[in-house]
Formats: structure tokens, C-alpha cells, sequence
């Protein structure tokens, strides 16, 4: 492969297991070698999370314990998004939080939320089983689907259905009966402590097992019979075939090529039956390890492969903007806006609009949505003054670009390796053409030339895949 | 088409953050008033009297002009049962008309659907402020959010006129259908269109406004100037939705709670000031709403969550005057402090869907309600 198309390849795997890397990281990246980088991803030596909290902190207290405030609270992880030193770590706490959707909505917490996504951080890249523990437990889920309502004596099937349905094993793998006797499992896993929010507000919440609210009583559970608890419920899940194939389906769709959405997985086969296999094997083969499973995945030709086939959600959109232009890695006036800004294009981080998460995909596209994604990377990308296209702008005059076929180029690079149609990317060139080469005498209006194509590249079709 | 031959319009102004209804729709006359509000009260002879109970707090005075011409419906005690005292979840459960689970779908997205099945309109429905309220979101109904009509557009950021042209011209080019593309690229085109023409088609309204009527300087005032645009330009448009905020009053009320009903009172004076010049106020219903009131008992410097509120139905067309009872504050009649709501909020929205739009109700807000009669026949 040539160096570019090594460059290419990496951008695709950053902006897959991150949010993208700006051309310094992609070299740094394309020496350590591909395979070097996948494992760097999954076993990250930087310490710290994301940007400087403490500064943050100073600035913004309510970063920290947000309450009922979503717009902190998402502020918070964008944050955390933008400037995290252990990208995949925060990519796959946004995954989890597709499939274990938990919403203030309801919840009206957020620092209980934060601390849901703080679990994915430490969990999500470990053992299924044990995220799956971790998950029950969690007191934000807890009161989500009311587990802290299911007692021994009036069982409420909330929780234990959304575990089979949304969580595991995908509908019709289960009967009714199973969602009983699975809730019935589950009984006695509650919050504490149980004070009601008024008059004196929230009480930070945690888990607490009642004994004396468990139901202890023998149970039939997929074929399995057994004075089970909670645990010994999530081992037998964890073991069903149909829960390896949900989970990984769920992955690929994240993280490789649009599905289908959820509610269709019963009918439609797979986009890719051969990949979801080759991920199904080693999934199981590992004992249902995530590392294992995704070094599968991050190193199959069908990962490499798939560039630009699945349409990035607004979170996506609007971390790897903001990453690229080199906003927001410091607590900047403004960063409190950030968080708004998915819910501007249709997707409110932390509020997800049901335990059944988003519809991804052409979903997130709507004329109001295309336009704010539009707008939003335009808006930064045309920027002159902002760090990362500064940094574009240097570059692009030491590579001696000049012709409008070598700005065009150049700027498909810098915006990620962009691939065009032939059609779009002839229409881009001849808008280019019109302005004729590049006037490096005068590099104002050189970077504000610079700054619109990069505008144009962000608002073709192309741009929204990732 | 002559502008009394419109159709209904309804616009929305949705008052974020809870509004204390016992200190908007006063009874003055009440001791327990008095009692209740040590330090968070209006002075009686500030009150606008409505009758010899009931009074609109000191700054509403543009609005008791309207009322006064009979065209204002106080709707009280709205709400539903077991307030969760929660913006969020209350602020949902108003938007999707769902008070027992976690809705998906806005009820105003679900009118836009109706209204516009075939999407031949992509500004059947407009809020105006950034992004989209969960009222206005259904999947694949498609809705405009204008935040500043004077800058609303496609790569507004390329600022050089004949650049700006030539970029969306190239955009027009690049989103134009194809043949034999996939359905993503298709769809991702179309709806590329739809943005287009929506931003191209709104570009109008600013152009051919005009009006002797000056707006105060508020973000209200300034949506609702937005939305007169806009409904003046004939595009179609039947739903507008806007907000103000913050009507959470916790500390400081005495300070907020006038500012923010004198902008909100001064915009819509001008608002329907301006419908009248352009002879369309016979079209246009606006609604009010907030996600709840607020506590009975003051806390010292404001109030803090409560229950039953307030809706006002303002237009032409409406039947003005006080539609159901405030709800007691006897101590005994409070439920956590709170006045227990005695209106059913969904009620509201079945007389604007079904007596001024002329649609089924029931589907939109997820079943039968008891409607007020305050629209004029």
C-alpha cells in the first residue's frame, strides 16, 4: 500500500474506534503500524480520560454533579468526547449507550447518568457478562425501567423483558413465561437510599440487594430450572446463541456498515452474514470477551473495507468537528453549548427518546437535521482563526498546494480521507476551477479560500457516511 | 388567495421551566393568598382585576387588552395526575401526551403528519429557536427549526455574496437526484433538496414583510416578528412553535417572574398588532402552555415545583374568558403543597386539533378528552 492509502486506512479505523485524528496523529499512527494502533486503541497507556477536569471543574462546577440538568451533563461527555486520550474507551461507552439507552427524561439525573457512562468507560471493553451484572445493578437503569418497582409480591416485568428483548437476546428468542421468571430473578435489586426527591432534592443513589424482597422461589428459565438469582439469570443469557448474534449485529452496526434497524433483525438477514459469524466465533471462542471481539473486528477485511458505509450519528458529527478544528480540548468560554449541539441534528446524548435508543442510519437524516450538520461543520471548518484549520491552512501552503485539483484533493484529505463520487467530485473540481490556482501571495484570502472548500467537502452526501 | 381564506394556523409558545400560575391568574381576593405568599406576591392594587376574584399579575396589561376585546381563554388548573415535579419528564410528558410511559412521538409532529401526508411541505411545521422540541419530532415528518429568520440558510458561513451563490449552486447540483443511485444516496439527496428549498423558500418571507408595527427588543418578540414573517409569505405553514425562558423561579421571582411576562405579554401585543394590520388575525390561534405550576407556599425569594397550571388560548376566533376553576388552595385540597390539577392538558390540545384544525383528536393525543368550548363557531 502507499502511504496514503495507509493514511486513509487509519483515518477510517480512528474515526470507527474514536473520533477521528487529525494528520499529525495519522502519521503517528500509520508508523506504529495498523495492528500496533488496534491494540494501543484497546489497551490504552494514557492515564487520563479526557482533557483537564480539575481546570474544568474551576470553571464549570456543574460539570461535575450536573442534577437535573441535561445541558451539563452532555456537556460534560462531549467534553470528555473531544478531548479523551483513550478514544475507543469513550466510543464504546456511546455504544453501549445506543443499546442500554438510559434517559433523564425520566431518570431527571444526570449525575447518576454520568456515572452509568462512567461504568461503560471501565466495563465496555471487558467480559459481556460482567457489563451485564453491572448494568442490573446500576441505579440510573435500576430506576429507568423500574426495577426498584419489583418486588417479591407484585413482580413488575419491566426490567426483566427490556434484558431479553433490548439487551441480549433480541424479541422472539424467549416466552413470556421466561420474562417472568426472569423478573421474578431480579426482585429485591433496588436503590438506595428510597427517599423521595421532595422537598430536599436528589440523593445520589445506589445499588442495593433486599433479601427480604427476593423471591428465592424456584424458577423455569429458558429450559433451565433452578432457585436462580439475578447472576445465574445473566449467565444462561450470556450462553444463548441468539444473544452472541444480537450483540454482534448490534457492533457491526455501530461500529462497521448500517443495519437494518432493530425491529427488522427477526425478518432481514444480516448485511454481512459471513463478518457477523467470523464476530459470533470469536466472541464466544473468548468467553464473551469485548477486546477479543473487537480485535476481531478492527483487524477482518471486512472492517477495513467498509469506509463510508454507515452514516454518522450527530454525536459523531459533532465530536470529530470539533476535535479537527481543535476546539474545546480546554474548559473555552462557550463549552457549555456543546452539549446541545447533537440535540440540534437529533440526537440528545443522555436522553435517548426510549429504552429502545435510536434509529441510526438514514434515521438520523432529516431536512432540518442535514441542514444543522451542514451548517455545524461549515460554520467551524470555514473558520480561519481556529487552531486545527490554521494547522490545515500551514500545511497545505508547506505541501506547495496551488492548483484547484490539488486544493480539492488536499482538502478530501485533511476532512478525513473523503471519498467522492466520480460526479460529485468533478462538480466540486470545476466549482474550484472557477476561482482558478490558489494566491499564496496573499494568504488571507488563500485560508478563506481554503476554509469554503473544506466547507464544500463537509456538505456533500459523501461527508455524512464515516 | 385573500388572506381571511387561509387556513387555520396554530402557534405555540411554550413557557419553559414551570410559571407560577398562582402569581399569573391571582385570586387577589383570597386570603390564603396572602397567607401563602409572605414574601413571593404581587401588591393588590398592582393586580390587573379581572373580575372580583381573579386578577393577571402586574405586567400582563397588553394581554388584559385582548382579553378585554374577548380574545383570551384562561384555561385553569391543566395538567395531569401525579405531577413528577421533574422539567424533563413533565416537559415530555406535555409534548407527547404520555404521562404513564416514556412517548416517542411529539403531538405536534403527529398534526404536521396529518395535515401534509404526502410531505409535499417541508415547512408544514417551523419551530422557531435552535433545534426541534420533542412536540415537533416524529420520524420521517419533516420540520424546519429556525433559530434567526435574518440568517436562516444553507453554508451561511461563506460570507462573500458570489461565493455564497456559487456554493449553493453547487449544492443544489451535488444533492440533485440521480439515476440508479442507492436508496440511502437517494433519500440523503432528496432530503438535501427539501433543506434547500425550505431555506430558499423561508428567504422570501423577510423580503416581502413589511408592517408599521414595531416589535420590542426581546428573543420572544423576536421569534414571534419571525413567525409573522413567515406566516405572511403564505408558504403554508400551519404549526409554529417557539419558547421563552426561564420561568423556573426558585430564587428571585419577584425580579424574573415580571420581566419575563412583560416580554412575553409585549411580544404578543405586537404580534397580533401586526396580524391586524395584515387583516389575518382570524387564522391564527396561539397557545400557551408550561410544564407545570409552581408550589402554593413561597420559599422566601421564589417558588419551587408544582402541579396544576395555566393555558391561554389567544386569537380572533377565540371565545375570551375563564374556562374551568382555579383549583382550592385550602390546605386540605393541596396535594404536596400543590394545586391539584383539575383539567386534563390533553383536553386543550383535542379543542385546537379537532374544532380549529378539523382533525381527529384522538389518535394525536392518545385518546378522548374533554374539550372547553372556547373557540368562537
Amino acid at each position: 500500500m502507499s502511504h496514503k492509502e495507509d493514511l486513509a486506512l487509519m483515518a477510517h479505523l480512528l474515526r470507527r474506534a474514536g473520533f477521528g485524528g487529525n494528520r499529525e496523529e495519522l502519521e503517528r499512527c500509520v508508523a506504529q503500524g495498523y495492528d500496533a494502533t488496534v491494540e494501543e486503541l484497546l489497551n490504552p497507556t494514557e492515564e487520563q480520560p479526557g482533557g483537564n477536569m480539575a481546570l474544568m471543574l474551576r470553571y464549570h462546577p456543574s460539570f461535575l454533579l450536573p442534577g437535573g440538568t441535561p445541558f451539563s451533563g452532555q456537556a460534560n461527555w462531549m467534553y470528555n468526547m473531544v478531548s479523551t486520550k483513550r478514544p475507543l474507551e469513550e466510543k464504546i461507552a456511546l455504544f453501549w449507550h445506543h443499546v442500554f439507552a438510559t434517559g433523564n427524561s425520566k431518570v431527571d439525573n444526570c449525575d447518576q447518568l454520568l456515572e452509568q457512562i462512567q461504568m461503560f468507560r471501565e466495563y465496555g471493553l471487558g467480559s459481556y457478562r460482567e457489563l451485564l451484572v453491572q448494568i442490573s445493578k446500576n441505579p440510573a437503569m435500576i430506576f429507568w425501567l423500574d426495577n426498584n418497582e419489583n418486588h417479591r409480591d407484585a413482580v413488575n416485568e419491566n426490567w426483566g423483558r427490556e434484558l431479553l428483548e433490548l439487551f441480549s437476546m433480541g424479541v422472539s428468542n424467549y416466552t413470556e413465561v421466561d420474562v417472568r421468571e426472569c423478573s421474578r430473578a431480579f426482585t429485591g435489586w433496588t436503590i438506595a437510599p428510597k427517599l423521595p426527591r421532595l422537598p430536599y432534592g436528589r440523593y445520589p443513589w445506589k445499588f442495593e440487594y433486599k433479601e427480604e424482597d427476593h423471591d428465592e422461589g424456584e424458577k423455569v428459565f429458558l429450559g433451565e430450572q433452578g432457585e436462580f438469582n439475578g447472576e445465574e439469570i445473566i449467565d444462561i443469557v450470556v450462553q444463548q446463541p441468539a444473544t452472541a448474534r444480537f450483540i454482534c449485529r448490534h457492533l457491526y452496526n455501530f461500529f462497521v456498515a448500517d443495519e437494518v434497524q432493530v425491529p427488522a433483525w427477526t425478518i432481514e438477514p444480516a448485511r454481512d452474514e459471513e463478518a457477523l459469524d467470523t464476530m459470533m466465533n470469536a466472541f464466544i471462542d473468548s468467553n464473551y470477551d469485548m477486546k477479543t471481539l473487537l480485535r476481531t473486528m478492527f483487524t477482518s477485511e471486512f472492517f477495513k473495507e467498509a469506509r463510508f458505509s454507515k452514516i454518522k450519528s450527530p454525536a459523531e458529527v459533532v465530536a470529530g468537528t470539533l476535535k479537527m478544528v481543535g476546539l474545546y480540548d480546554s474548559p473555552d468560554p462557550g463549552i457549555l453549548n456543546i452539549g446541545k449541539e447533537p440535540t440540534y441534528m437529533g440526537q440528545s446524548i443522555l436522553d435517548p427518546p426510549s429504552v429502545e435508543g435510536w434509529q441510526t442510519g438514514t434515521e438520523w437524516i432529516n431536512s432540518g437535521s442535514l441542514l444543522a450538520r451542514v451548517n455545524f461543520v461549515a460554520d467551524r471548518v470555514a473558520n480561519t482563526q481556529l487552531p486545527g484549520v490554521q494547522t490545515i491552512i500551514n500545511q497545505m501552503q508547506s505541501d506547495g498546494i496551488t492548483t484547484p485539483e490539488e486544493l480539492v484533493n488536499a482538502a478530501l484529505e485533511h476532512m478525513g480521507f473523503v471519498e467522492l463520487s466520480d460526479e460529485t467530485k468533478e462538480q466540486l473540481l470545476e466549482n474550484a476551477q472557477s476561482s482558478g490556482n490558489i494566491d499564496w501571495s496573499n494568504p488571507d484570502t488563500a485560508g478563506v479560500r481554503i476554509g469554503e472548500t473544506l466547507a464544500l467537502v463537509g456538505a456533500t452526501t459523501e461527508y455524512q457516511f464515516g | 388567495m385573500t388572506s381571511t381564506k387561509k387556513d387555520p394556523v396554530v402557534v405555540v409558545l411554550q413557557l419553559t421551566g414551570g410559571n407560577d400560575y398562582y402569581n399569573t391568574i391571582i385570586p387577589y381576593n383570597d386570603p390564603l393568598y396572602q397567607d401563602n405568599r409572605p414574601n413571593v406576591k404581587y401588591p393588590t392594587d398592582e393586580i390587573i382585576k379581572i373580575n372580583d376574584n381573579l386578577g393577571m399579575m402586574p405586567n400582563m396589561g397588553p394581554i388584559k387588552e385582548l382579553y378585554d376585546q374577548g380574545k383570551v381563554a384562561i384555561i385553569h388548573g391543566a395538567g395531569y395526575a401525579d405531577s413528577p415535579r421533574s422539567h424533563f419528564r413533565s416537559m415530555d410528558i406535555w409534548h407527547t401526551c404520555e404521562p404513564d410511559k416514556v412517548g416517542t412521538e411529539g403531538w405536534a409532529g403527529r398534526v404536521a403528519r396529518e395535515l401534509d401526508p404526502n410531505k409535499e411541505n417541508v415547512l408544514t411545521a417551523i419551530n422557531f429557536g435552535h433545534g426541534l422540541p420533542r412536540a415537533l419530532a416524529v420520524p420521517g415528518v419533516p420540520v424546519a427549526a429556525i433559530a434567526d429568520l435574518g440568517t436562516y440558510g444553507l453554508l451561511t458561513s461563506i460570507s462573500d455574496t458570489s461565493q455564497r451563490a456559487k456554493a449553493l449552486d453547487l449544492f443544489s447540483r451535488m444533492y440533485s437526484p440521480t439515476i440508479g443511485g442507492t436508496f440511502v444516496n437517494d433519500y440523503l439527496r432528496s432530503t438535501g433538496t427539501d433543506a434547500m428549498v425550505g431555506a430558499d423558500i423561508v428567504k422570501v418571507a423577510p423580503e416581502q414583510y413589511s408592517s408599521t408595527v414595531e416589535y420590542p427588543n426581546s428573543p420572544i418578540a423576536s421569534h414571534l416578528r419571525d413567525i409573522a414573517q413567515v406566516y405572511f409569505a403564505d408558504l403554508g405553514t400551519r404549526i409554529f412553535y417557539t419558547q421563552h425562558a426561564s420561568f423556573d423561579t426558585h430564587a428571585g421571582e419577584m425580579a424574573s417572574h415580571p420581566a419575563l411576562w412583560k416580554d412575553v405579554s409585549e411580544g404578543i401585543s405586537a404580534f397580533f398588532a401586526d396580524l391586524k394590520e395584515h387583516d389575518s388575525g382570524e387564522n391564527v390561534v396561539m397557545y400557551l402552555f408550561s410544564e407545570f405550576g409552581r408550589r402554593v407556599h413561597d420559599n422566601g425569594s421564589g417558588t419551587d415545583h408544582g402541579a396544576a397550571g395555566a393555558m391561554f388560548a389567544i386569537g380572533d376566533s377565540v371565545k375570551g374568558g375563564l374556562y374551568g376553576e382555579m383549583p382550592s388552595a385550602k390546605a386540605e385540597d393541596l396535594e404536596q403543597g400543590d394545586l391539584v390539577p383539575n383539567y386534563d392538558f390533553r383536553g386543550g390540545y383535542s379543542t385546537l386539533v379537532e374544532d380549529w384544525l378539523g382533525l381527529d383528536a384522538n389518535p394525536i393525543v392518545g385518546g378522548t378528552f374533554e374539550k372547553l368550548d372556547w373557540l368562537k363557531k
